[in-house]
């Protein structure tokens, strides 16, 4: 059998490199590849003659000299003695912190707020959505400075709260002051014997789960349904309540009180931490309520239908059918949400919450003058979290979806 | 059998609805106290509502315009509401930072002139031709705001001529390849030959006006001037991006994909610290240019990013089936991008394109943490001086108020434009 035609094999030309699409691609990925060598070793060049000149060649021994400032909130041992390293370190739990109670709050407020919006109730889904609306439309700066300043200006002084008509009183049986220092709150005092509390704590966390199993394959067995939610508040609360009295009551709360011009004792929360964490979630939680309220819109009215022509009632037809194929939507946009108020949460600096950026990209790189290698570190702490949460992302992604072809 | 029958053989008159089945009372019926939790929740709402106008109310309604500080608003009895003097007193301030006063109305005119510029971009019933105007914009806005002599902004156009030009005469020779040719010859216009000529030209000709240098930038027009050159430029470099990231060429997908990422993985605040501190570094030794130049670099890198996320999820809701009948058209890549593919997927990514636009626009505020005066920035110093210490609400209020008009006009228009796009059933 013979070819028709067959043209003849052309010897290789210099000009298909560009006009053959066997070579093209190749030939552009070569030119790209080749200007973005070129663009890197052109910054990188540039950058170490700009350093050879200030005569600082790049170098991290910085980090294990001492700091030489104080923290004031610190969630481990710290002191203005202790390397860059570790105000480094105090810095990422003190972003952490914010960032976690930033997500629990936004998350609370968020659902709520998205699933009132689409309540029957004309006047609730309006406010709702003058909320979004406004939220949403403010930068998020402008809220936190706006949370600061009005507690540095509004909130009474602790002298207020003096003498026998004091001008300010404390709330809550006396137990928190809010002062324009800040929130005072009781704190909890763990004395021997509350790590056992603790531990049947846990366990009963554990003997919900392990409940909820059993319960689950007795109703597929015999088709029964316990109370579920009951008895596991029950399992929840009253083996630790329980030990709490057996042990002799370990743990107490240690109250605010004032002394003096200020007060003494119980928890202090400094406002730029609750001027943060209010702002970043009062501001989050207008788009996860967006999220929320999309998940639940995306779901089929025909779903809810046929699950009630199956004769379910309308709370399991929620928590049956519309729940979990809502949260397949919700979920996602939910997670980048969580990734952008951690990440949000680096605006700290501009209320001197010592975060992060305010302890590796504010002092240490004030006074050490180490810029390149300090916002080097400060992103590649940022991008370590952003991944993880992301990591996080794909793992629920992949196994929630829908297994299709 | 009696042939009697009782059949009615007129029709009744339409009698009214039930009181309670019509009008108001219906519609509270249903919308407000339907059942009792919906009932409790309105009342409450209303309780809430009713309390915030009554501390509201007062306050707006007896306001002081004419104060020169807070003492004033506070000692005079007659004062019992908000303290408006701060903006009448800072107003300038606010709007132009140390914008000199006698060129204020170069961003003015320039604000107008960027509504007849946009306009035909946002509104298809306007003649074509206005989109002539557009182009020479973003040189004619710039050259208002930072003023200097008339050549330059004419010369950085040139470089365009220039280009075109060399396109042309290299066409011939050696095809497509004119390309790279082109875009050399402007580059080395604009990197080389722009300064001397326009010197040259300058000394002949002078024709210009006072430069303003960007130190003086402040208020509400460095905002728009961040925000806007972010838009404007981040759009197209996302676009490149998405494509790239779509792309089955290896290495230019993973160069995108490793841009996007380690872009998205990292706060704005870094970025902004790498264009105050750190961007001179990467520079040729003695380069040194300006902050807000730099500023707008790093935002619209920071923007491009994320608009490259958005417009990929354009890209991938579309249908294979969209690029198989570009190729079976006999398009080539970038034609059968520009006619059939990117219509559509930004025509889906349009929420979301605006959605990050309106994100850039509210993040310009943080160039106040690097130490540029936009309104942020000019509240704290404001709250600094003596006369308005300890002033809140009034000034935050009137700040945000600004931002949120500015964004929730542009949600509001993004909507506009997917109902008016909108193509199916």
């Amino acid at each position: 059998m013979a070819m028709a035609d067959q043209p003849a094999a052309k010897s290789f030309r210099l000009s298909m490199l560009l006009y053959d699409t066997r070579y093209r691609s190749i030939t552009i990925q070569i030119i790209m590849l080749g200007l973005f060598v070129a663009g890197v070793w052109w910054l990188l060049d540039n950058m170490y003659s700009n350093l050879d000149e200030l005569g600082k060649r790049p170098n991290f021994t910085f980090l294990t000299a001492p700091a030489g400032y104080d923290i004031n909130q610190r969630l481990i041992e710290y002191s203005s003695q202790s390397t860059n390293a570790r105000a480094w370190l105090v810095g990422l739990l003190n972003t952490l912190l914010v960032a976690v109670m930033g997500c629990i709050l936004a998350t609370v407020l968020g659902v709520s707020i998205g699933v009132l919006r689409l309540s029957k109730n004309w006047i609730i889904a309006r406010l709702m959505t003058a909320y979004i609306e406004i939220f949403r439309n403010v930068p998020l700066l402008l809220l936190i400075i706006f949370a600061m300043s009005i507690f540095i200006n509004i909130f009474p002084q602790p002298k207020l709260f003096r003498g026998e008509d004091a001008l300010s009183s404390m709330y809550f049986w006396d137990s928190v002051a809010f002062t324009n220092r800040g929130w005072y709150i009781p704190k909890p005092v763990f004395e021997s014997g509350s790590m056992i509390v603790g531990i049947v704590f846990l366990l009963s966390i554990a003997g919900i789960f392990v409940f909820g199993r059993w319960a689950k394959k007795r109703q597929e067995a015999t088709g029964e349904i316990l109370p579920n939610f009951w008895i596991k508040l029950g399992i929840l609360v009253i083996p630790a309540v329980v030990f709490y009295y057996i042990m002799g009551q370990p743990i107490s709360l240690n109250y605010p009180e004032l002394k003096g011009f200020n007060f003494k004792g119980g928890l202090h929360l400094r406002n730029s931490l609750i001027a943060l964490w209010l702002a970043l979630s009062l501001y989050t939680a207008a788009f996860i309520a967006e999220a929320v309220r999309a998940g639940i819109m995306a779901i089929d009215k025909g779903q809810t239908e046929a699950a009630a022509a199956l004769g379910l009632r309308p709370k399991r037809i929620m928590k049956l059918v519309v729940l979990p194929q809502a949260l397949r939507v919700i979920i996602p946009p939910l997670i980048s949400q969580y990734l952008n108020l951690t990440k949000n949460s680096s605006l700290a600096v501009a209320v001197g919450y010592m975060d992060l950026t305010g302890t590796l990209g504010g002092i240490t790189l004030n006074q050490t003058g180490r810029a390149l290698e300090s916002i080097l570190l400060l992103m590649i702490t940022y991008l370590a979290i952003s991944l993880s949460i992301s990591m996080v992302m794909n793992f629920y992604n992949n196994s929630v979806k829908l297994k299709e072809r | 059998m009696s042939e009697q029958s009782y059949v009615r053989t007129e029709m009744l008159s339409e009698q009214p609805a039930p009181l309670g089945q019509t009008g108001m009372l219906k519609w509270m019926r249903e919308n407000l106290f339907s059942s009792i939790m919906n009932s409790i929740m309105t009342v409450v709402s209303f309780a809430v509502i009713i309390l915030v106008l009554m501390q509201l109310i007062p306050w707006m309604m007896q306001p002081s315009w004419v104060s020169g500080s807070l003492r004033q608003c506070l000692d005079d009895p007659n004062i019992d509401g908000a303290c408006w003097g701060v903006i009448r007193d800072r107003f300038n301030q606010l709007m132009y930072g140390f914008y000199p006063h006698a060129e204020q109305w170069r961003p003015n005119l320039a604000v107008v002139l960027m509504l007849v510029a946009v306009a035909p971009v946002l509104f298809d019933k306007l003649p074509r031709k206005m989109v002539w105007f557009s182009a020479i914009y973003p040189f004619l806005g710039a050259w208002l705001l930072w003023g200097g002599s008339a050549w330059t902004p004419i010369l950085v156009v040139a470089g365009f001529a220039i280009g075109y030009i060399a396109f042309k005469m290299l066409h011939n020779m050696v095809g497509n390849m004119a390309m790279i040719g082109a875009v050399l010859a402007a580059v080395i216009w604009w990197l080389y030959g722009i300064g001397s000529v326009s010197a040259w030209l300058h000394s002949m000709l002078p024709i210009g006006i006072e430069a303003v240098p960007s130190s003086q930038f402040g208020g509400f027009m460095l905002s728009m001037t961040i925000g806007i050159s972010g838009i404007a430029l981040s759009l197209p470099i996302g676009i490149v991006l998405a494509l790239g990231r779509q792309s089955d060429m290896f290495i230019i997908k993973t160069l995108s994909v490793g841009y996007i990422e380690l872009i998205r993985g990292v706060p704005l605040i870094t970025l902004l610290f790498v264009a105050s501190v750190l961007l001179n570094f990467f520079m040729p030794p003695g380069t040194n240019f300006d902050l807000i130049l730099r500023v707008i670099i790093m935002v619209t890198l920071f923007a491009a990013a994320y608009m490259a996320e958005v417009i990929r999820g354009g890209l991938a809701a579309l249908p294979v089936g969209q690029y198989e009948a570009a190729d079976a058209l006999g398009l080539d890549y970038w034609k059968s991008m520009r006619l059939i593919i990117m219509p559509q997927a930004l025509k889906i990514s349009i929420p979301g394109i605006v959605g990050s636009f309106i994100g850039l626009f509210k993040d310009t505020t943080l160039v106040s943490v690097i130490g540029l005066l936009d309104p942020v920035g000019l509240i704290r110093t404001i709250q600094g001086s003596a006369e308005w210490n300890g002033l809140v609400w009034e000034l935050f209020l009137f700040v945000s108020l600004l931002f949120w008009l500015f964004c929730f006009s542009m949600s509001r228009y993004s909507m506009y434009l997917e109902r008016k796009l909108q193509t199916s059933h």
